[in-house]
Parts: structure tokens; sequence; C-alpha cells
């Protein structure tokens, strides 16, 4: 067949489509009968008769001979009072686990199921008391053995210090913390806006390089954070593969409504830009404020002057970070976008800090900063664009000087910020 | 009363603390009881032989889950179902035959420290499974001695509880006393080669839950041993009082006077002591991490 006869042929065939009425698509799909409900329960109900035949006779692969696996995960050890260690585990384990003997620093000693069960179920978890004349500023491992002599669990306590109570003093003490770690320095750093209004657009140019090297910092730190965490979490739950994954379902999440942000125009607005800088660093603060809170109710950290300034200086870039897409922006943003892009990046550490403080949760933490991870990875993309797309306008090549100084100056800064501040 | 200095305690709490040592709640006592077993000799079935003494005994080695602490189950090779295996006694000089079977899951024999001919020794005989063997020997020297198994691997097969006390009693005899048997071990509950609980007879402080009554005035005699394993030593305490010693019990002349005694692996003796003060008196090992994971009793001596 020649090209041009193929060619006619089909739009011969095209005419004919669009002249002709659709033909009944009786020939593809069969027709939806009362039968069809049934025919998708049919797997189901071959699921249901599998189950039963399963736990009326077996699965025929079990083996009477292997011992229980026992494995408990620690969620928290508080010292609530003076003379009292409250311990939280979770059976992470496929078999139920019953503690039958608790040591504290390798001795046996009295303790008490909170729901006067000391048997706890997979994917339970359980809390114990245990009454111990602790002394302020020693270390504890705690032992739990089970009915069958295994060690499940061996709590710890670094550094014995009161947990502190929730009080109006404790909550506004935490939120001193958490401010002075977030909201001060990206404030400071968004100070900085008159002056890079005024740097010329290659200086610029580079602050929104050095802004995408702070990200990429940020991003790696947020990720390690929280597979860190991950790593803490009962194996049920596949903590680093769900850190993962909620990272990547942000990133795409964000990127498929990116044209939401656009709004029909060309780029989102860079204000919008800076909002979500803003977020993800937000994100990002709230995992600082979980660490820096966790560490202070275990007593590890007495906040002093030196990391105070530490973070003000590690956090101050993301100030920067946050004002870069929107320094070129004819008209000045209203003081208000200021206040709340301020709010935004730095508010969160506020938050961090009272969640280790009065409901640490791992999983929670381990979501909110994979939920971070993405949104950075986000904010990345599409901070490169911008600086991509100020580039060719200014003539320069991508992988200019500039924006290659730039980035590595974010990244050094962050990197040179962090040794000050290791909680 | 109220007044004097010594009449207060730090707390109820403290005291009952003191009192039942930290651990919760007390084991099945009708499988085991140390406190029977504290008192409780072996002489065997005693027979005369061409003008000698012969005394008979039947052991079977056995697998059987043991309660260690308190709900702590631990899967223990034994002699006779029980850690530590029935406690030998014969006299200087006696015939000994031990009859024993294997009905465990590994091979296994009795080691028994004393002086035997080659094949009697239990280290190139070895039992296996369903097999049986008879050891046969005499009774020499007098003392308070030890058997234990001793097939390969040797740490595993000691300490997974196959040992007893060994008693040789002189022929001129002791003098009366309320006697009792303490063989100090320990049990890696959780194999990772070092011990998780320790006691003097298994359970861990039993002897607090439980203590052992004594007569104010009366002479007491324990045959104590030291079968841990993993650790290299450990000790015996006695409180408010001092005891005469008889290393390994091979003289009637004590070496020492002393309220302390050290004890590395397999070493024994015999104490001696009466008591002169009724009341509630600790005796535990001095290796205090010990003391506090279970190796820790009470004398209750009584008028």
């Amino acid at each position: 067949m020649s090209r041009d006869r193929r060619d006619r042929q089909e739009r011969g065939a095209e005419m004919e489509r669009e002249n002709t009425p659709e033909p009944p698509e009786e020939t593809t799909e069969k027709g939806r009968g009362p039968g069809w409900v049934m025919l998708g329960l049919l797997p189901l109900l071959g699921l249901g008769v599998l189950l039963a035949l399963i736990v009326v006779n077996g699965a025929g692969i079990g083996r009477e001979d292997v011992p229980a696996v026992e494995e408990l995960t620690v969620n928290r050890v508080s010292l609530p009072s003076e003379g009292e260690f409250v311990v939280n585990v979770t059976n992470g384990g496929p078999d139920p686990v019953t503690v039958e003997q608790v040591t504290v620093n390798e001795a046996l000693w009295n303790f008490q199921f909170a729901d006067g069960d000391n048997t706890i179920q997979p994917r339970e978890s359980a809390t114990v008391n245990i009454p111990y004349p602790w002394d302020e500023g020693a270390a504890y491992t705690m032992g739990m053995i089970t009915n069958t002599g295994v060690v499940a669990a061996e709590p710890e306590v670094p550094l014995a210090v009161l947990t502190p109570e929730f009080s109006g003093e404790t909550f506004a003490r935490y939120a001193l913390i958490g401010f002075y770690v977030g909201v001060v320095p990206v404030s400071l750093g968004l100070l900085w806006y008159p002056f890079l209004r005024r740097v010329g657009t290659a200086g610029m140019n580079f602050v929104l390089a050095l802004t995408v090297g702070l990200l990429a910092y940020l991003v790696l730190d947020t990720l390690l954070e929280a597979t860190e965490i991950a790593a803490e979490l009962p194996g049920f739950l596949s903590g680093i593969p769900l850190v993962l994954l909620v990272a990547m379902l942000t990133l795409l999440g964000l990127l498929g409504t990116e044209r939401l942000f656009r709004r029909g125009r060309e780029e989102a607005s860079r204000l919008s830009t800076s909002y979500r800088i803003s977020t993800g660093i937000g994100l990002h603060n709230l995992g600082e404020g979980l660490a820096i809170g966790a560490a202070f109710a275990l007593g590890e950290a007495a906040l002093g002057t030196f990391l105070v300034i530490g973070f003000t200086l590690h956090n101050i870039t993301e100030g920067v970070g946050i004002a870069a897409p929107i320094l070129k922006e004819r008209h000045r943003p209203s003081l208000g976008h200021f206040a709340a892009l301020a709010l935004i990046g730095g508010g969160p550490a506020i938050l961090g800090t009272w969640i280790a403080g009065f409901a640490y949760s791992n999983l929670l933490s381990a979501i909110f900063l994979a939920i971070g991870t993405g949104a950075i990875l986000q904010v990345i993309y599409e901070v490169g664009k911008i600086t991509l797309k100020d580039s060719a306008r200014a003539n320069t090549p991508a992988f200019s000087a500039m924006n290659l100084g730039g980035l590595t100056v974010g990244i050094v800064i962050m990197y040179g910020t962090g040794l000050l501040v290791m909680v | 009363m109220e007044d004097m200095p010594n009449s207060p305690v730090a707390s109820d709490a403290m005291q009952e603390l003191h009192m039942g040592m930290g651990a919760k709640g007390d084991v099945d006592l009708s499988r085991f009881n140390p406190t029977e077993f504290l008192r409780n000799f072996d002489y065997g079935e005693v027979r005369q032989e061409g003008g000698r003494t012969v005394r008979e005994y039947e052991i079977t080695a056995q697998d059987a889950e043991i309660e260690v602490a308190p709900g702590v189950m631990y899967p223990a090779w034994t002699y006779n179902g029980q850690v530590p295996g029935p406690t030998l006694r014969a006299t200087e000089g006696d015939r000994i035959r031990i009859v024993f079977k294997n009905r465990a899951s590994m091979p296994h024999t009795m080691h028994f420290h004393g002086i035997h001919p080659a094949d009697m020794d239990g280290m190139f005989e070895i039992v296996g499974v369903g097999q049986e063997y008879v050891y046969e020997f005499d009774a020499e020297p007098f003392g308070s001695h030890i058997y234990h198994c001793h097939v390969l691997p040797l740490k595993e097969h000691i300490a997974r509880g196959m040992y007893a006390a060994f008693i040789i009693d002189p022929k001129e005899g002791r003098p009366e006393a309320d006697e009792m048997v303490m063989v100090m071990n320990g049990f890696d509950t959780n194999f990772d080669q070092s011990n998780e609980l320790y006691a003097a007879n298994t359970v861990a402080f039993h002897y607090a839950r439980h203590p052992i009554q004594i007569k104010k005035g009366e002479l007491v005699r324990i045959y104590i041993s030291n079968l841990l394993e993993f650790d290299f030593v450990n000790s015996m305490h006695i409180h408010g009082n001092f005891f005469d010693y008889y290393p390994t019990g091979t003289k009637l002349e004590p070496s020492e006077f002393t309220d302390t005694k050290i004890f590395a692996q397999a070493e024994r003796g015999i104490m001696e002591f009466t008591y002169d003060f009724p009341g509630m008196f600790m005796f535990h090992t001095h290796i205090s991490e010990f003391t506090e994971l279970g190796w820790s009793g009470f004398f209750e001596v009584v008028e």
C-alpha cells in the first residue's frame, strides 16, 4: 500500500467515524446484568473460603517447634515523678509477648502494667509503671524479660530528670524554645529583603541559586531525620518505606497540583512560590522542634545561649531562601505577607517542641518529616526552574559560576552553621 | 519506742521492696520447691555386697522446662527433671553404683569430681540418646563435691542445668547439725552467653520469699558449691554472723572463720555456723549484681 493511499484511507475512516453514530458498545463491553456484582464478589468469595480452610486446618506450612518471636518496641520512657519510670512499648512482632520480670540496671525490680495485663498482643501497646528511686543525672537501662526468658525490650534513660509535666509554664517555655530556633531566625533572614532588592540582577540570581543549595541541605537533613525516627518504629509499620512513599506522594501531589498554583498563568506567582518554600521549611523546622523538644524533655540539651545563637545562625539563611523568589517582584508584597511567611516558616518549630514535649509519637513525627521532605523537593524543582529562567533571561548559562557558586555557598553555610547546633 | 533512733524505716514501699527483693510473684512450687530441695539428700538404695556397703542410684537425663524466676521458663537439660540434679550422698569407702539413663534429646554423661578409674570419668564414654551407662566407683575422698555433664560443648551442657552436689561423709561422721545444700547457679535465658538470672538452687529470690527457718543456737552446716557459667566468680556472705569454712570439705579442721567467701567455677566447701540472735538475717552473694538478679535470701532464726 502506498503511503498516500493509506493516508487517504485513514482520513476517510476518520470522516466516517465523525459522520456515523458511535456503534453500540456491546461488541467490546459485556452488559452489566444483575450477575455483574456477583462476578466482582467471586475472588472475595474464594478468599473467604481459603481463609476459612486455613483457620480450620492450618496452611500446612506452620511449625509448632519454632519459638515465638518476641519483640517489643519502646515508644517512650518518662519520669513523671521522683521514684517512678513509666515505659510505653508496642508489640511489633507476630506473637503475643508476656512480660514476667523487669530489671533496672541489672537488678530485678517491681513493676505494674497500667491495665493489669502483662500480655501484649501483636500491634498492641502497653504502659508499664516501675517504681524506682532514680537519681537525677544518672543513666538507667531496663530489661523486660518474657515468660520464655527473652529480653524483649531494653528501655533506656540516658539521663534521669523529671519529664516536664503539661502546665501553662512548661507550655510557654517550650513555645519560647521554638520561637528562638524557628520564628526569630526566619524573621531576621526576611529582614534582608530590602537589602537584597538592591543587589542587582546578578546578585538576585546568586541568592536564588543559594536558596537551591539551602533547600538541598534541608531535604537531606529532613529525610535523614525522618528515616532515623522511622527506624525506631515497630517492624509491622514498615517505617522507612513509609517515609519514602509519603515523601514521594507529597512531591507528586504538589507537582500535580502545580497548575492550581499557576491559576492559568505561565508560571506560579513568585509570592506563592515563597509561600511553598516557607511551608517546606516550616515542616523542616517542625522536625528541628521535635528534636530539640525531645532532647530538652530528656534533659539531654540545656538550651544554652550558645545553642540559641547556633540555631539563629543556622536558620537565618532560611529567611533569605523564602525571600529569594520575590526579590524581583515589581511591587513589594505587603508586610502582612512577610509576617505570614515568617510564621509559616518558623512557627512549626514551636509546634514541634510541643509535640515532642507533651505528646510525642514516632509515627506522626516520621510522617510529618516525610511530608516535609516531599514539600522541599517540590520547591527545589520550582526554585530551580525560576533560577534557570532568570539565568536564561540574563543570557548566562545554567551552570554559570554564579549559579554553582550560589548553590555551593548555600550548602556550605547550612553545613557550617549546622556544626553549631548538634542536639 | 517511737523516739528511738533505730525504729523507723524509710517507707512501707522500701520495706516491702527489701523483703521481696524486687522480683514479682512466685513460681509454681508443685514442680520444684527449693525449700524441699535444700534438705533433701539421696542416699541411694543401700545393700551389702561381700561385706561392703553398696549404694545404687538411678539418674535419668531428661529435657525439662523449668521456672527460674516467677513466670520465666527456661528450656533446661536436667538430671531427673530438676536443676540442680539430686544431691547424691554416701559415706567414704562405700561402693557407688549409678545407673544413668539418657532420655533427653542430646548425648550426656555424668562426670564426678572424685577419685575413680578413667572409664568412670564421664569424659570419653558418651551416653547417646536412649542409651544407658553404669558408673561404679568407690566414694573418695570425703568432702563437698559436685557432678556434672561433660559432653561438648561443655559450657552449654553445664549452663543448661546438668549439675548437682555430691557429698561424701567422713567415716567418723560430722557433728549433728541442720544440714543443707546450696548450689549457686545462674541462667542465660536469652542465650546471649551471659546470665540474666542468678540464685542458690535455681529459683531467683526463692529464699527471700520463703525464708529458711533455722533454730537459735543450733549448728547449721551448708554444703555449698558454685556451678555458675559465664561469670568467673561467685560468693557467699551471711549477715550478723561468721562461719567456719572447710574448703572442699576434705579436712575436718576449718581453714577460716569468716563471713564472706569467694568461689571460682566448680569451687565448693562446707560452712558451719550457729545464730545466737533470733530474727531475719539475709544471706547472699556479695557480688551485688547477682544479689539483685536473684541470688539472695533470708534465714529466719527462731527460738
